[in-house]
């Protein structure tokens, strides 16, 4: 889609734009404990939301399909400390699974 | 193995362990662009859109997050895409103050240790006990992770491009335990549980209500505040008799 190319763009230099900055500021500004604090908080929320989101958000509000069942599955293999890469996977043919053989959502 | 004489400098003395690190975890991240790229093109992307986030956002969580607003909203969800993106991308700020009083650069070079700063760079110069190794363990584990990165993006695309809905192959489901997985490690004491639990109920309450991407930028924050004023609360209530409320 061509018209996503300005997200792209411009997605790629706000994220770049945290990264020089860093090189920018002077040290002292990354031992204060609230900056920090703040920043990792606000990624626990921000991961916390974005993986709500991608498992029940659907077209027109909240959609409740194989997606949940899948995430169940991966939240277990996280906690069993199963790698991440074999994690996803496995999430994603969970859904299939319940999609092609019980033709669930 | 070989005459550790013949080494150049850099791969003298425990340089060995601070190279493999560096390689390992490049190659073991670089194979998550697999999911990136599969989702990537999946959700409407085009290889080279796919192609050029990796390089030129280099950043997984940001990555997935501006892909996922943008696959369930289209165009039309674009600032949302970006700002999840670089809120997102706040974290390698952190690492980037830290690391250069680590690597004590000058000039331009700045600019190539800027784009390679990311979680995994950050944690294996974390990792090294003397100056030396943290700048090597920074520097080899940046590229290896953007070579790998980048390669298996492509990979991933290309096999994503294939799948004529994600649903078929399970990759809208891939997604939440894509982000569930960067969240995991984060999850190890009762602050950041409560966080993340009040952003997911927050974030689920405002799917309905708020047009698509917005309702993670909301609720994250929210979160981070409802939390805070619960500690507040609860600090002034478990020290009533000073009457001197919180002092600190």
């Amino acid at each position: 889609m061509i018209e996503f190319w300005p997200a792209i763009l411009i997605g790629s230099l706000a994220v770049y734009s945290w990264k020089i900055l860093g090189y920018l500021l002077p040290e002292s500004f990354s031992r204060q404990k609230t900056v920090v604090d703040l920043a990792n908080q606000l990624t626990v929320g921000l991961l916390a939301a974005l993986c709500t989101v991608e498992t029940i958000g659907g077209n027109q509000g909240i959609a409740i399909d194989s997606r949940i069942p899948a995430l169940a599955v991966a939240a277990i293999l996280y906690w069993r400390k199963v790698p991440y890469l074999v994690t996803v996977l496995a999430a994603a043919i969970v859904a299939a699974a319940l999609r092609y053989f019980l033709h669930w959502a | 193995m070989v005459n550790k004489a013949a080494l150049p400098t850099w791969l003298q003395g425990n340089s060995g362990q601070t190279v493999s690190m560096s390689l390992g975890v490049g190659f073991a991240t670089g194979l998550y662009g697999l999911s990136f790229g599969a989702l990537a093109t999946a959700s409407g992307l085009s290889i080279w859109q796919a192609q050029v986030l990796s390089l030129l956002m280099f950043s997984g969580g940001s990555q997935f997050a501006i892909i996922g607003v943008l696959g369930a909203s289209g165009a039309a969800g674009m600032l949302p895409a970006i700002l999840s993106a670089w809120l997102l991308g706040i974290r390698n700020g952190f690492y980037a103050l830290r690391l250069s009083g680590v690597l004590q650069l000058v000039g331009a070079t700045k600019l190539l240790a800027a784009q390679f700063t990311i979680d995994e760079s950050n944690a294996v110069s974390l990792a090294q006990d003397q100056p030396r190794y943290q700048k090597l363990g920074f520097w080899l584990t940046g590229a290896a992770v953007f070579v790998f990165w980048n390669g298996f993006t492509f990979v991933g695309a290309i096999l994503g491009g294939s799948v004529s809905s994600p649903g078929v192959w399970g990759l809208d489901a891939a997604a939440g335990a894509a982000f569930l997985g960067l969240l995991w490690p984060r999850l190890t004491h009762l602050q950041p549980l409560a966080i993340g639990v009040t952003a997911a109920v927050l974030a689920a309450v405002f799917i309905g209500p708020l047009p698509s991407g917005i309702p993670v930028i909301v609720a994250a924050p929210l979160a981070v505040l409802l939390v805070w004023v619960f500690e507040r609360l609860n600090r002034r209530k478990s020290s009533p008799a000073t009457g001197a409320g919180d002092s600190k």
